[in-house]
């Protein structure tokens, strides 16, 4: 609001956010365009989980998760942003059912002709373990409606924390026809914790959170072909990013189409090496540039 | 694999039941060795068998047990791919003049402990191995092929999510070593500090946290539950029955017009699954 001792014409001062700050509804509703936000199932529908009350478990009326509706650069969109804040950003039946649900009413709209594309906003440590088998069937039912939906409309994911992206939701991830992270955000399958619980600290130490971001952070990732830009952290940077992507169309391959090139990477392991972040990276980017001439894959 | 929860030797059901169901099938090549595929019929119908498992000389150590792991997610991509590929290259030529060609049938044999838990599968993206193999199911099914997983041993987690949960019917023994979960009960306790006894008295009366396939069953997800004299060295019978279950999942897909997962959602305990898209669908705007 303009103060009363302005003088003369003040140009807006455009403010930094940063997005990995906002909630999920913030992120939905500043991703779109201004004024387009439409929160379908919101918190006043009060569809809350069925399960986590019976384990004396405090519910949220979103069951944390956003679906939202609207359009970016004027294109119609749906974004559905899970809330790290609420259980770790894990999906039950709920949360589950309300991103696969809106991923499949999107496809819908595409085969009657309407251009609606998806926006995945990854904050998740995967299945709700509360709800253990309808969070993890839920995720099954997610990525086949980003595998029908991706066909006909870009479907872009965002990690950009706190919490990253794990579990059965980065396997989504990886389905996406763009991915999209932040230096701050993770992506990888399995947690730090259960890693060093399953496999030994020796193998896998939780505590040494440099290695743990240096395989999994943003900049690692889109270093070594796993994502497809590290934006910057503001909400303008991820804006473009996503308006970018989106006017890429569906990519000539996607990423979860490119056995031949991983499937050569992978055996060129030295099994005496010990893995971190370096030999990785050396790993995975030692053909790559030519497997990406040979294919047009993205680079 | 989770050691504590498994002290003895690997049964290798899926091997056991591979080896039993394709005694008239042919041997077909695959990109990694922790991959098996043969090839028949089911019925009449052309059908293609496919196995993840154990492999003691994988070059991932911590996939040698059956685990899903980087080479078996980005192998099941390309093996599955090329068939989807080969098929719709002939349907396309062939079909116009022979209605009998159709896309061959997929059964993914499911016996799978984990996903492969370690540094390099991180470190090297496991996550798009696995969403390669997931995906190239779904693809599968959605391009018209019959996908049927059959479980006869565990089927965890992400392991399941890229082996067998894409299927259009999920065919399971009716046995104690059938175990399909989303974490081993050690590891859950452990993950949501609650004693396995805890989780053992929640998971009677909350179905989707339980062990046992009754309470899954009740989630809807399952096409048929197979009762099997001996699910680890199966009979001659045993084998008959799962075979001609196999054909009636197999006829009742070919019957079916969808190729999504909505015949999922009928459960008795998956209530909230149908009334959050019934709702979403109420409010959703079309321009």
């Amino acid at each position: 609001m303009p103060s009363k001792h302005s003088v003369g014409v003040s140009m807006p001062v455009k403010k930094y956010v940063h997005f990995a700050d906002l909630n999920a509804r913030q992120r939905a509703r500043q991703l779109l365009d201004e004024g387009s936000f439409h929160e379908l199932l919101g918190p006043f529908d009060r569809l809350m989980s069925p399960w986590l009350t019976q384990q004396d478990i405090v519910s949220q009326s979103d069951d944390g998760v956003v679906i939202a509706q609207g359009c970016i650069d004027g294109k119609p969109t749906v974004i559905a942003a899970i809330e790290g804040g609420f259980q770790g950003g894990s999906l039950g039946e709920v949360a589950g059912a309300k991103i696969a649900g809106a991923l499949e009413l999107a496809l819908e709209d595409n085969l009657a002709g309407i251009p609606t594309a998806a926006v995945l906003i990854l904050e998740t440590g995967g299945v709700r373990l509360q709800e253990a088998n309808l969070g993890l069937a839920a995720i099954a039912e997610i990525q086949s409606a980003i595998v029908a939906l991706r066909e006909h409309q870009p479907v872009i994911g965002i990690i950009t924390g706190p919490v990253g992206c794990f579990g059965g939701m980065s396997i989504a991830a990886g389905l996406c026809s763009y991915l999209l992270m932040t230096r701050e955000g993770r992506l990888g399958l399995n947690g730090p914790q259960v890693i060093e619980q399953e496999a030994g600290i020796e193998e896998y130490n939780a505590q040494d959170k440099p290695f743990i971001w240096g395989i999994s952070g943003g900049l690692q990732r889109y270093q070594t072909g796993f994502v497809d830009a590290c934006t910057g952290e503001d909400l303008d940077a991820v804006r473009e990013a996503v308006i970018t992507v989106r006017q890429q169309g569906i990519p000539e391959h996607h990423r979860s189409d490119r056995w031949e090139h991983f499937l050569a990477l992978l055996h060129t392991l030295d099994p005496a090496e010990t893995m971190d972040a370096a030999v990785a990276k050396a790993m995975l980017t030692r053909t790559s540039a030519e497997d990406d001439t040979a294919t047009g894959a993205q680079s | 694999m989770i050691p504590s929860e498994t002290p003895t030797a690997m049964t290798n059901r899926g091997q056991c039941w591979f080896d039993a169901l394709s005694t008239e099938m042919r041997s077909i090549p695959t990109p990694v060795a922790s991959l098996q595929a043969a090839e028949g019929e089911l019925g009449a119908h052309p059908c293609h068998l496919l196995l993840v498992k154990p492999d003691p000389d994988n070059l991932y150590p911590r996939a040698r047990q059956g685990e899903v792991g980087l080479l078996e997610g980005w192998g099941l991509a390309q093996h599955l791919n090329t068939l989807i590929e080969a098929d719709a290259t002939q349907f396309e030529t062939t079909a116009s003049t022979n209605s009998r060609i159709t896309r061959r049938t997929i059964v993914a044999l499911v016996d799978v402990p984990s996903q492969a838990y370690g540094r390099r599968e991180e470190a090297l993206g496991i996550h798009q191995a696995l969403a390669a193999a997931a995906g190239a199911y779904a693809r599968a099914r959605q391009a018209g092929h019959p996908v049927i997983a059959l479980l006869v041993g565990k089927a965890m987690s992400g392991a399941f999510l890229a082996h067998g949960y894409q299927a259009n019917a999920i065919l399971a023994l009716n046995d104690p070593g059938v175990l399909i979960h989303a974490m081993g009960k050690a590891a859950a306790a452990r993950i949501t500090q609650r004693s396995e006894e805890d989780l053992d008295r929640l998971a009677a009366t909350i179905p989707p946290m339980a062990y046992d396939l009754k309470s899954y069953a009740s989630l809807g997800l399952l096409h048929e539950l197979l009762d099997v004299d001996n699910a680890d060295q199966p009979s001659d019978q045993d084998v008959r029955q799962v075979k001609h279950a196999l054909e009636a999942a197999q006829a009742h897909i070919m019957a079916q017009q969808d190729r999504g997962l909505s015949h999922r959602l009928a459960g008795k305990n998956r209530h909230a699954s149908r009334e959050v898209r019934a709702q979403l669908r109420a409010q959703w705007r079309t321009p």
